[in-house]
C-alpha cells in the first residue's frame, strides 16, 4: 500500500499497463515532455519512449481518429483529451467510429480504446474547462462510460479500462485529482460495472459518482447530526449502470435522491429515477429527487458555486425526499 | 492535356482549374511518354495491360448489374462507379495482401480487386448486415460513410505498421467532397508529423452529390498536401497505366521510410451519386458527354488493339466472363439472407452489457409471445 494522489494514481496505473502490454500506447497533447496539463503522465514518456507515450499535434478528431486505426493494427490505445470542454472536436470519431465499429463489423474489429476525460467543475476555470459531457457518451451505445472518486478506483479502473475489448470512456474528477488515499496495485477490487455503497444508510439513498462523491459523504455526515441516515453509493460506472445494487437500496430506504455537476435535462439523473421508479414502484416513499447543475453553460467562476451542488443543496434535497420543510415548500412551512 | 471543370460555377471567383496531370495512355489510346512515371509501369506487359483491362470490363458489369438490382427491389441503393474504375483498378492492383485500405463507400471495384466475396458488397445495401466482409480478411476495412474520416484510421494504422517494423502501407481512399472535412486535414497534419506510410487517394470526380469541386476548391486539389509537407501527384484518374506508374511511386516512398504521398486521380462521376439521386438537375449535359469521350476503358481496349493483344475473340471472352460474374453477383446477393430478430442486439460490445442484456431479454420474452 502506497498513498498517492488521485493524480498519480492514475499515472501508476498507467504505468502498469504500459508495463504490462506492450501494444498500450498513450496518445494526447502535452503528455509527452510535460507529463499532461495535470501531470497525470508525468514521467511516462521518459521511461517508455516516444512511440509509447505519443504527443500528438493538436487536433482531438485527429487523436481519437488515429486511435483507431491503431486499433485495427491490433494497438491498445489510450487517448488523453486535456480537458472535458475540448471532447467535441473528436466527438464524430467516438460517437460515428468508436462506439459503431464493433457492431459494424459484426464482431471483426474490436476498439479497446479508452479515453481519459478530465472533467467536472470547482476548479475556477474559465469556459471549456469545467463542464460534464458523461450523459452524450452514456447515450451512446457500443461506449462504457466509467468515473472514479479514490485514488484506489482511479488506479484500478483505469487499468480494468485499458484491459477492456470494449471503447471506454473515463472520466476523471479533476478537482480530486489532489485527494490522497491508500493505493494497493495489487488489490482485486469491485469490477468497474459494480456501483459501491460508500457508507450505509436506512432513511435515503443518495447516488451519485465522480466529484460529488466527497460531497456527498459531507451531506451524509451532516444529516447524521440531524438523525437522518443517508447511504450514499457511488455508481462508478455510468454505461452500463449498477441498478441492482441502486434498487437494493432504494428497496431498505424508500427514498431516491442522485446528485451530479451535469444538468439536468437529459441526464444520468433522469435515467436512473425513471429505472428507479419502474424497478421500485412499490418501495418509494416519496418520488426520486434530482439535485444537479443547472440548464445553462457552465458559469463564469464566480458564478459556479451557484451551479454547482454542493452540501446544502443536496441536504435541501433529502429534506424532499423525506417530506421535511425544504426550498419547494418555503421555509416557513 | 486539360480536364473540364463543371461549367456552372458555384460563386463569383471562383478560378478555372487548369492541371497538368500525369498521362501514359491518352483517350485515343495513344500510350504517351513520362519520363518521370514509365519507369513505375515498364515492366507492365500487354497481357498485364489485358488482364487490368479484364477488371475494368467486369467492375463495370458487377456496378451495372448493382444499378439493375436497385431498380428491380432487390437493393435498397447502390452508389455506382461508372467512370472511376482506372482509378481503382490502377491503384488497388498494385497493392500486397499485407497493405490495408480505409475506403469510402463508392471503392467497389476496389473492394474487388482486394478479393471481396461477391454478395458481400451488397449485404449493406439490402440492409442484410451493417457491413459488407471481415476486414482482415481481405486487408481493406469495411467503408466509412462518415466523409473523410477513414483517412485517420489509414494515418493510424500506418503509424502502427511503422511501430510493428514493417514495411505495410495503408491507402486512403477518398473524394474531392472530403479534401473539406476536418477528419481529412487533421489526417495530413498527422501523417506528415508521424511520417506516416499512408498513401492519401483522392479521386476527385467532380462532385460531392450536386456541388462541383469548384465549391470545394479554388485549386487543383493536389496542390494542397505539400503545404502540410506531403508530396502529391496529379494523375489522370481515367488512365489506369498512369494510375499505376503514381501509385507505385508513391508506395515505394512509403515502404522505404519517405512517408506519406498525396495522390489526386483527376477523374468523373458519370452516374449519379446514388441510385436515388437525380443528376439531371444539376449536370451540364454537354460536360457529361465530354466525359464520355475520355472513356477509362475505351482508351485501354484501343491501346491493347493497336499492339494486337486484344482480337475479337479475346473481347468477347472477356466479355462472356463479366457477365459470368455478374450472373453469380446476381445470384449471391439474392441469396443474402435476412438476419435473425435477436442479432438485432449482437456485437454492439464485445463483453456483456448489462442494460443491454436486460433489453436483449425483456424482447426476446415480448417476441416468444407471439408464438402462444
Amino acid at each position: 500500500m502506497t498513498e498517492l494522489t488521485l493524480a498519480k494514481a492514475l499515472g501508476s496505473g498507467l504505468r502498469r499497463a504500459l508495463s504490462d502490454d506492450d501494444k498500450v500506447v498513450l496518445l494526447g497533447e502535452d503528455i509527452g515532455t510535460l507529463g499532461g496539463v495535470f501531470r497525470v503522465t508525468d514521467g511516462l514518456q521518459r521511461d517508455f519512449g516516444k512511440d509509447r507515450v505519443i504527443d500528438t499535434p493538436l487536433a482531438e478528431a485527429g487523436i481519437i481518429g488515429m486511435a483507431v486505426g491503431l486499433a485495427f493494427r491490433g494497438y491498445r490505445p489510450v487517448c488523453e483529451i486535456q480537458f472535458d470542454g475540448f471532447i467535441y472536436p473528436g466527438f464524430d470519431q467516438i460517437v460515428a467510429q468508436v462506439a459503431k465499429l464493433h457492431y459494424r463489423t459484426g464482431g471483426n474489429v474490436r476498439m479497446p480504446l479508452t479515453i481519459r476525460v478530465p472533467y467536472g467543475g470547482g476548479i475556477g476555470a474559465v469556459e471549456h474547462h469545467s463542464e460534464s459531457p458523461e450523459a452524450y457518451f452514456a447515450h451512446t451505445a457500443g461506449l462504457r462510460v466509467v468515473t472514479c472518486s479514490t485514488p484506489q478506483d482511479a488506479h484500478s479502473m483505469l487499468r480494468e479500462a485499458i484491459a477492456s475489448d470494449d471503447p471506454v470512456l473515463f472520466f476523471e474528477p479533476k478537482r480530486r485529482y489532489w485527494t490522497k488515499g491508500e493505493v494497493d496495485e495489487d488489490a482485486t477490487g469491485l469490477p468497474m460495472g459494480k456501483a459501491r455503497v460508500v457508507t450505509e444508510g436506512t432513511d435515503v439513498t443518495l447516488v451519485t459518482y465522480g466529484p460529488l462523491v466527497a460531497t456527498a459523504l459531507d451531506a451524509a455526515v451532516a444529516a447524521a447530526d440531524d438523525g437522518i441516515s443517508i447511504e450514499v453509493i457511488d455508481l462508478r460506472s455510468l454505461s452500463p449502470v449498477d441498478f441492482d445494487t441502486v434498487s437494493a437500496s432504494v428497496q431498505k430506504t424508500g427514498r431516491l435522491v442522485i446528485t451530479h455537476e451535469a444538468s439536468e435535462s437529459g441526464g444520468l439523473g433522469a435515467e436512473i429515477a425513471a429505472t428507479l421508479t419502474d424497478r421500485c414502484f412499490y418501495y418509494l416513499e416519496a418520488a426520486p429527487v434530482r439535485i444537479t447543475g443547472f440548464d445553462v453553460p457552465y458559469p463564469a467562476a464566480k458564478l459556479e458555486d451557484h451551479f454547482l451542488p454542493d452540501l446544502d443543496r443536496i441536504l435541501d434535497g433529502v429534506d424532499r425526499a423525506l417530506g421535511r420543510v425544504n426550498s419547494l415548500t418555503g421555509w416557513s412551512a | 492535356m486539360s480536364t473540364t471543370v463543371p461549367v456552372k460555377a458555384p460563386m463569383s471567383g471562383a478560378k478555372k482549374q487548369t492541371p497538368e496531370f500525369v498521362q501514359l495512355l491518352d483517350p485515343d489510346g495513344k500510350r504517351l511518354s513520362d519520363e518521370l512515371y514509365d519507369p513505375w509501369v515498364s515492366d507492365v506487359t500487354g497481357d498485364q495491360l489485358a488482364s487490368l483491362y479484364e477488371d475494368l470490363i467486369i467492375v463495370r458489369r458487377i456496378d451495372t448489374e448493382a444499378t439493375a438490382l436497385q431498380r428491380q427491389g432487390e437493393l435498397g441503393l447502390w452508389p455506382p462507379l461508372l467512370g472511376q474504375e482506372a482509378a481503382q483498378v490502377g491503384s488497388a492492383r498494385t497493392l500486397r495482401p499485407d497493405d490495408f485500405v480505409f475506403s469510402s463507400y463508392r471503392e467497389n471495384a476496389v473492394a474487388y480487386c482486394r478479393g471481396v466475396k461477391l454478395p458481400d458488397l451488397v449485404r449493406v445495401w439490402r440492409g442484410t448486415a451493417a457491413s459488407g466482409w471481415d476486414p482482415f480478411e481481405i486487408g481493406m476495412a469495411t467503408p466509412a460513410v462518415i466523409i473523410g474520416a477513414q483517412t485517420l484510421h489509414a494515418t493510424g494504422y500506418a503509424v502502427g505498421c511503422t511501430f510493428d517494423g514493417v514495411d505495410s502501407v495503408s491507402v486512403a481512399y477518398f473524394g474531392d467532397g472530403a479534401t473539406s472535412e476536418g477528419d481529412v486535414n487533421e489526417a495530413m497534419v498527422f501523417a506528415a508529423s508521424f511520417n506516416a506510410p499512408v498513401i492519401f487517394f483522392c479521386q476527385n470526380n467532380q462532385w460531392a452529390i450536386s456541388e462541383p469541386v469548384g465549391l470545394q476548391a479554388q485549386r487543383p486539389i493536389a496542390d494542397r498536401a505539400p503545404g502540410f509537407g506531403i508530396p502529391s501527384i496529379r494523375v489522370d484518374g481515367n488512365d489506369v497505366l498512369a494510375v499505376m506508374a503514381a501509385t507505385r511511386s508513391a508506395l515505394d516512398r512509403a515502404r522505404t521510410g519517405g512517408g506519406p504521398t498525396f495522390i489526386e486521380a483527376v477523374t468523373y462521376r458519370r452516374g449519379p451519386h446514388t441510385t436515388s439521386d437525380d443528376p439531371s438537375r444539376y449536370v451540364d449535359p454537354v460536360v457529361a458527354k465530354e466525359w464520355e469521350a475520355k472513356d477509362p476503358i475505351a482508351r485501354v481496349e484501343a491501346f491493347l488493339r493497336s499492339e494486337g493483344v486484344l482480337t475479337d475473340e479475346l473481347a468477347a471472352s472477356i466479355q462472356a466472363r463479366a457477365d459470368e460474374v455478374a450472373a453469380e453477383f446476381r445470384a449471391g446477393c439474392l441469396a443474402l439472407k435476412n438476419p435473425e430478430p435477436l442479432s438485432v442486439f449482437d456485437n454492439v460490445y464485445a463483453t456483456e452489457h448489462s442494460g443491454l442484456a436486460r433489453q436483449r431479454s425483456q424482447y426476446t420474452a415480448y417476441l416468444e409471445g407471439f408464438d402462444k
